[in-house]
């Protein structure tokens, strides 16, 4: 068994996301290491590796491997309408502001498995804007992309996802959005008849697109301060004035470098809105 | 004193089941003077609003808050970590939020905040775990032991629900088993 908790690990970890830069361009080295420590080390678990350097070098030398590896280094847990209480702002107080454009640009960024954003376009046709929207979901993880698009998960889950839709203010059921089969929940893809999925990484990629709207939520949290800016930067280079930055429920700008770009829009959800440059 | 660290980085704890009362003990009893600190885990639900700063806040003559992402570990500070997310210790200096999967059924998880501390804080950090129905916290304490970190576990015969507390024992092992009073007068003792 290996030990986590001392400064061999950490080299040895600081080194294979070197590793990882250099031989693959996936960039992770502006990570928060205490949640990665954890996850390399379930990946050391699960490959039988006794040292950081053991997964190294299979990462290294196998392509095929590195593609199993890298779902431990990004993070794939959400849920639909998760925090009910931001979808309900967005359907009440941002929608409204979005509604008075021609068309609209959303963004999700580190759209991991795509729960978040199968709940944006149920929200939009229901305020009945899906139409005019476009909505970039971009991720790292092409596993986790392909696993958006598909729009499929576990049919336990679905409770949960309901009682967030109704919490969120849905006003219809959720089970009108999805057919079961097998055990999975297999979403209507008429809703993402306006979504692009795309590989995008916060960390070494630019802006791409003029938007309305940022979602982004919980993915700030993986990072250091100096990615966090980074991140933040592109999505205020991408807004539009006056457009929305919608972060996480424990997500602030407060500590970041572009704090004062921003202005807060509905604080308690986290929703920001971008100041006209003055 | 040969059961605190020394020098004396932070206090991580972790609690369960009866724990809101065994805190009330334990962080009540600090006085202001009191330097390093202290990031707690208290299970709670995921689905609502927690309500523990502010019960705290009221009570505690130190100050308590509930953590936000990569906020300053501030010295005499009380954090708590907010419902449904892990909290953890990014470095000596910050600390981090996840959302990574539940850990023995819980997010927050005691496990999660122990193993990040002792990566951290190394022979510097008191760990304490209280009262509960779990078995989270014991890997966590392993690893705070193994880095060489302190390790408090509540008197299991004193704790409202011993499980977590024997559980701990059991797999970590600890360098003191206390009763709360206990607890509280050496960390008292150890800023005054």
């Amino acid at each position: 068994m290996t030990d986590e908790a001392t400064p061999l690990f950490d080299i040895e970890l600081r080194l294979l996301l070197d590793a990882v830069y250099l031989r693959y361009h996936y960039d992770f080295r502006g990570y928060a290491f205490s949640s990665l420590r954890r996850r390399v080390r379930h990946a050391m678990t699960r490959f039988g590796c006794e040292r950081v350097s053991d997964l190294q070098h299979r990462i290294i030398h196998e392509p095929e491997f590195f593609a199993e590896a890298i779902q431990y280094f990004t993070v794939q847990v959400s849920e639909m309408f998760r925090d009910p209480g931001y979808f309900r702002t967005l359907r009440e107080e941002v929608v409204p502001v979005l509604t008075t454009y021609p068309s609209v640009k959303v963004w999700v960024a580190g759209c991991s498995s795509g729960e978040e954003v199968w709940s944006l376009a149920i929200l939009l046709a229901e305020e009945g804007l899906l139409e005019r929207s476009m909505i970039y979901a971009t991720d790292i993880n092409p596993d986790a992309l392909a696993k958006a698009q598909r729009g499929t998960y576990r049919v336990d889950r679905v409770a949960q996802f309901s009682r967030n839709y109704l919490a969120a203010g849905g006003r219809r059921s959720l089970s009108d959005y999805y057919t079961s089969a097998y055990g999975n929940a297999m979403f209507d893809r008429r809703l993402t008849q306006q979504v692009v999925f795309a590989d995008h990484s916060l960390a070494t990629d630019s802006v791409f697109s003029e938007v309305h709207f940022v979602s982004c939520r919980n993915v700030l949290i993986y990072f250091n301060r100096a990615l966090q800016d980074r991140a933040v930067g592109l999505f205020c280079d991408s807004l539009v004035r006056k457009g929305f930055l919608g972060l996480g429920s424990k997500e602030s700008l407060q500590f970041g470098a572009h704090a004062e770009k921003f202005e807060a829009f509905a604080p308690e959800q986290r929703i920001y809105q971008r100041k006209v440059p003055g | 004193m040969t059961d605190l660290p020394e020098p004396f980085g932070a206090v991580v704890i972790g609690a369960s089941a009866g724990g809101i009362q065994a805190l009330r003990v334990l962080l009540e009893g600090l006085p202001a003077t009191f330097e390093p600190p202290i990031v707690v885990v208290q299970h709670i639900p995921p689905d609502r609003p927690s309500a523990l700063a502010e019960l705290f806040g009221y009570r505690c003559v130190l100050p308590v808050v509930e953590a936000d992402d990569k906020q300053p570990l501030r010295p005499g500070t009380v954090f708590f970590a907010p419902p449904d997310y892990h909290l953890l210790v990014e470095d000596r200096q910050t600390l981090a939020l996840s959302i990574d999967e539940p850990v023995k059924f819980s997010r927050p998880s005691i496990d999660v905040l122990f193993e990040s501390a002792a990566a951290a804080f190394g022979t510097q950090l008191l760990a304490i775990l209280l009262t509960g129905a779990s078995s989270d916290g014991s890997e966590g304490l392993v690893s705070v032991r193994r880095a060489g970190g302190k390790a408090w576990v509540q008197c299991p015969s004193e704790a409202a629900v011993p499980t977590m507390p024997e559980s701990a024992l059991a797999l970590a092992g600890a360098d003191a088993v206390l009763r709360l009073r206990d607890m509280c007068d050496r960390l008292q003792g150890s800023f005054q």
